[in-house]
């Protein structure tokens, strides 16, 4: 059936309310199970061996002493992973990245796997297998990978997107380029020209939830997974490819999930947690531990970057340009080419140009963070544009106005906006009281923007209308804050019955048709668009049974406030029916009661934020405290207000950490020196003030109810708001990120941006 | 190695359990004893996702070994409503969202308990420097903080 997405302007009585999350008692008393909260009969313990060389050659790898060990019923190497990926190369990247094939990669890449009886018996199991590595060079700095004389991490690997194929491979495994018009002639009508470099260093998505499964694998060929995951259905199809099962026989099961934040939808140890219950007979649970999480799950990109912007003495940007180079890890990915795309998504430019360089090297394999890849170049870019306000006179607000994208816009990266926050929330960010707040001594005010593209895909959900006019509604995107409580809102409103009638599940993968991950904003968004479509079509099977039981045309039923009614001055008699009244019925009047939905939700319409911060530099430590900061973004229609701030605030804080704090540190020897939250450290609660927010409500015009997606723009302006706001601060401006007491008082010293 | 033998007074129960001399008191109470709610984020005392009450001091249970449980009074969150009725605390979280994916919350409703334990009119700066051993990667904290504030006010008998 036609799903007609178009929005449509409506009083709310569900959408727009705050009700408690349906969720929220089994948080609260520790009875949500999460990834490691679940246990099979029989199960074992497994462990992985994960390699202390950043680059090495495996040689050879003796298993027979880890297998004699009492209590151990499995062993497994890449030999009992082979590979059945069939040309696919990046199929064949994930097996690799899951247990080394012949090369170590990077410090804490997967070389063997036990599963025993106990902890005790599996740590002792690792001690015993016997690796020889022949030690390689290797490479972890982006700048460096990216020379022609570093150390290759795949000899076979040639630039991609550039013409002609080039003679020597490379560890820059791809070039992508955007943009549009001539930027040399840009530049030539330009008044006032910034040019600088930046870098930003490594990050994690820092969940409290280290990855976690239970595997296991029947004689008959079925298997079954627990697994804390942004994506079973994706999971379970990767898992399928890579263990050589068919999808059907394979039932993935999403816990509760603690924090993914793009993390979790990448496979790490699954398949290898398959292979070891595979080999022992029995299921197995693997944990990693935090030090494994930091070691060995995908952190974002290391980031170098140079910038150019011009612009004229009335404040017109006339040219933009931007070279992005984002580490990778060991595998190609897309990262730079993300941050290529996003650079200047935020600004309406005549003549724009970015480059992005994919580069490999001997760090863990890149996964998405949180908007993937734009917080660095927004980092870049929205320093770049401050420092560009300035040195024309113009305040950096109304500098942003004047260039802002608009409807019917070109963007940078191609395609042309429809109706679109960045003006709106830059003249929210204007009139906000934050803006004319008093500063004291070593204070400074900082405001930068942000964008990401949203994103919509596969989606499909159930929804079934009980014999008590109840609803279950199971959807297949994973509830990674409150998006159970949002769905559960928008089935209500469509319905039209209360919030309470409603209850919303995630669904395993053997009862409900394909769904693509919870990423890209797109859960809220895209299940909501499902949900409505699955609500729409258990409508029209009420009207059929109201008709039945009227003994009326079902033409003459229609759907209002909840209730069929009969419509014509013929039926003036007929009382309307609810859907209490009709599913009391069901059974007599053609059976159980349901709609469902498959769906492409297409049309996720694009997100901006602005973003106001002030900062406290103690100019004798480099020690820099937020003491305000504001969150302004576009929500389309913010289902349930609290959960959008709280995605707001989440993010902000995210971006705190990385631009103050949170970084991976390599030593000499390529090994990760920080891999735990003592010295990798995120944002505790007396680092932060209360972060408030601003939610504007620009209807995305491709969603019935007008939702946009807003996870993951907050984690875009912070960098660059903090940047802006410390060079207010105390007068430099810091190119490196992130910035730490030493790189700022190195700056405060005269040492350019650390 | 030999098993410990240990009594303990947990959520208000007598409790015995047997566990090796070098295994968790998190180990036990999510193996052994089937108490799940405290979770392990990082197993050196650096998340507080384990965080539960012993002898009215919050502890991470993920630095106390088992057998130092032996005569102590353990609190954790499977114990925090009484019957069907949620501690004010539980109830606040879940009014004010303040809490995401949830897997930190047991251990902020315990470091918080044992704050308003303590204190009952906290400023927003004690709460903030007695739950900075709690990390949370999704809220902010700003909700959290709100919450515990509130339902501070609420046992005080004053209206939210």
């Amino acid at each position: 059936m036609s799903f007609d997405a178009e929005f449509r302007n409506q009083q709310f009585k569900s959408v727009g309310s705050r009700p408690l999350r349906p969720d929220g008692i089994d948080k609260v008393t520790g009875r949500a199970r999460y990834g490691a909260d679940f246990n099979m009969p029989g199960q074992l313990v497994g462990r992985v061996l994960r390699s202390p060389h950043a680059h090495a050659r495996i040689v050879r790898i003796d298993t027979s002493r880890a297998e004699a060990v009492k209590g151990v019923k499995a062993v497994v190497t890449a030999a009992d992973l082979p590979d059945l990926t069939n040309g696919d190369a990046e199929l064949l990247h994930i097996l690799d990245n899951c247990m080394a094939r012949t090369k170590a990669l990077y410090d804490g890449h997967a070389v063997a796997a036990v599963a025993a009886i106990d902890a005790k018996a599996a740590r002792e199991a690792l001690k015993l297998i016997e690796i020889e590595y022949e030690v390689l060079p290797h490479v972890v700095d982006v700048d460096a990978a990216a020379q022609s004389d570093a150390p290759l991490i795949d000899e076979t690997l040639f630039t991609g997107g550039v013409e002609p194929k080039p003679a020597k491979p490379s560890n820059v495994a791809n070039r992508s380029e955007f943009g549009h018009g001539d930027v040399d002639a840009g530049f030539a009508q330009a008044d006032v020209i910034v040019e600088r470099s930046f870098r930003t260093e490594q990050a994690h998505q820092g969940y409290i939830e280290p990855h976690a499964c239970v595997a296991s694998c029947n004689p008959d060929g079925t298997a079954d997974m627990w697994v804390c995951t942004q994506g079973h259905f994706v999971y379970r199809q990767i898992c399928a490819d890579l263990l050589g099962l068919e999808v059907s026989k394979l039932r993935v099961t999403s816990s509760e999930i603690g924090g993914g934040f793009g993390g979790k939808t990448h496979v790490w140890a699954e398949p290898v947690a398959l292979a070891l219950s595979r080999k022992a007979g029995r299921p197995v649970k693997l944990v990693m531990s935090r030090d494994e999480v930091f070691r060995a799950s995908g952190p974002t990109s290391a980031t170098s970057i140079d910038v150019k912007i011009g612009a004229r003495k009335d404040g017109t940007i006339t040219a933009a340009v931007a070279h992005l180079r984002y580490t990778n890890g060991p595998y190609p990915g897309m990262w730079a080419e993300l941050g290529a795309m996003t650079s200047f998504a935020c600004y309406d430019l005549e003549n724009v140009k970015t480059v992005g360089y994919e580069v490999l090297v001997n760090r863990p394999k890149v996964a998405a963070y949180r908007a993937p890849s734009a917080p660095m170049a927004a980092f870049a870019v929205e320093s770049a544009i401050d420092e560009l306000a300035g040195k024309i006179g113009m305040d950096p607000v109304a500098f942003r106005i004047r260039n802002a994208a608009k409807e019917g816009t070109k963007s940078s990266y191609g395609p042309v906006y429809g109706p679109i926050g960045i003006g709106p929330t830059l003249e929210a960010a204007q009139s906000h009281p934050h803006m004319s707040a008093p500063l004291g001594p070593n204070q400074g005010r900082g405001m930068a923007c942000g964008f990401w593209f949203n994103f919509g895909g596969q989606t499909c959900t159930d929804l079934n209308v009980n014999a008590d006019g109840t609803v279950t509604l199971a959807v297949g995107t994973v509830d990674v804050g409150g998006s159970r409580a949002s769905l559960s809102l928008i089935a209500a409103e469509e319905l039209g019955i209360a919030y309470d009638d409603v209850k919303a599940v995630v669904a395993d993968t053997a009862t409900l048709g394909y769904n693509d991950m919870t990423d890209g904003s797109r859960g809220t968004f895209s299940s909501s668009m499902a949900t409505i479509s699955a609500a729409r079509n258990a409508i029209d099977v009420m009207r059929h049974r109201a008709a039945l039981t009227w003994d009326i045309p079902v033409e003459d039923v229609v759907w209002e406030d909840g209730h069929a009614k009969a419509r014509g001055e013929n039926y003036g008699n007929l009382a309307p029916l609810s859907v209490k009244d009709i599913a009391a019925e069901s059974g007599k009047t053609g059976g159980p009661i349901a709609g469902h939905s498959e769906l492409v939700a297409d049309g996720a319409g694009v997100s901006f934020a602005t973003h106001i911060c002030d900062v406290e530099v103690d100019p004798e430590t480099g020690a820099t405290r937020i003491i305000r900061y504001t969150v302004i973004q576009d929500a389309g229609k913010a289902v349930h207000p609290s959960y959008v701030e709280g995605q707001y605030q989440g993010g902000a804080a995210q971006g705190i950490g990385w631009a103050l704090n949170e970084e991976y540190i390599y030593g000499e020897d390529g090994r990760l020196q920080n891999p735990g939250f003592l010295d990798y450290r995120i944002p505790v609660c007396s680092d932060l003030p209360m972060i408030d927010t601003q939610i504007l409500e620009i209807p995305n015009p491709n969603h019935p109810y007008g939702v946009r997606g807003v996870g993951e723009t907050s984690i875009v302006p912070p960098l660059a708001a903090i940047g802006n706001a410390i060079s207010n601060a105390v007068g430099v401006r810091m190119s490196h990120i992130p910035m730490s007491p030493p790189r700022i008082r190195a700056a405060l010293d005269g040492g350019a941006g650390s | 190695m030999a098993s410990v033998s240990v009594s303990t007074t947990l959520n208000t129960d007598e409790v015995e359990f047997l566990c090796q001399a070098d295994e968790t008191l998190l180990d036990v109470l999510r193996n052994r004893l089937g108490l799940m709610g405290a979770k392990e984020g990082c197993g050196t005392g650096d998340c507080g996702a384990c965080s539960v009450i012993m002898d009215g001091r919050v502890v991470c249970s993920c630095l106390v070994l088992g057998a130092e449980a032996q005569g102590k009074t353990i609190e954790t969150i499977e114990g925090m409503a009484q019957g069907s009725e949620l501690h004010p605390l539980q109830k606040k979280f879940i009014e004010h969202a303040a809490l995401q994916c949830g897997v930190c919350t047991p251990g902020f409703l315990m470091a918080a308990k044992a704050l308003l334990d303590a204190n009952p009119s906290p400023t927003e700066e004690e709460i903030r420097f007695w739950l900075a051993g709690n990390l949370c990667r999704c809220t902010g904290y700003d909700k959290i903080v709100r919450a515990v504030a509130d339902a501070a006010a609420e046992m005080r008998g004053e209206a939210s």
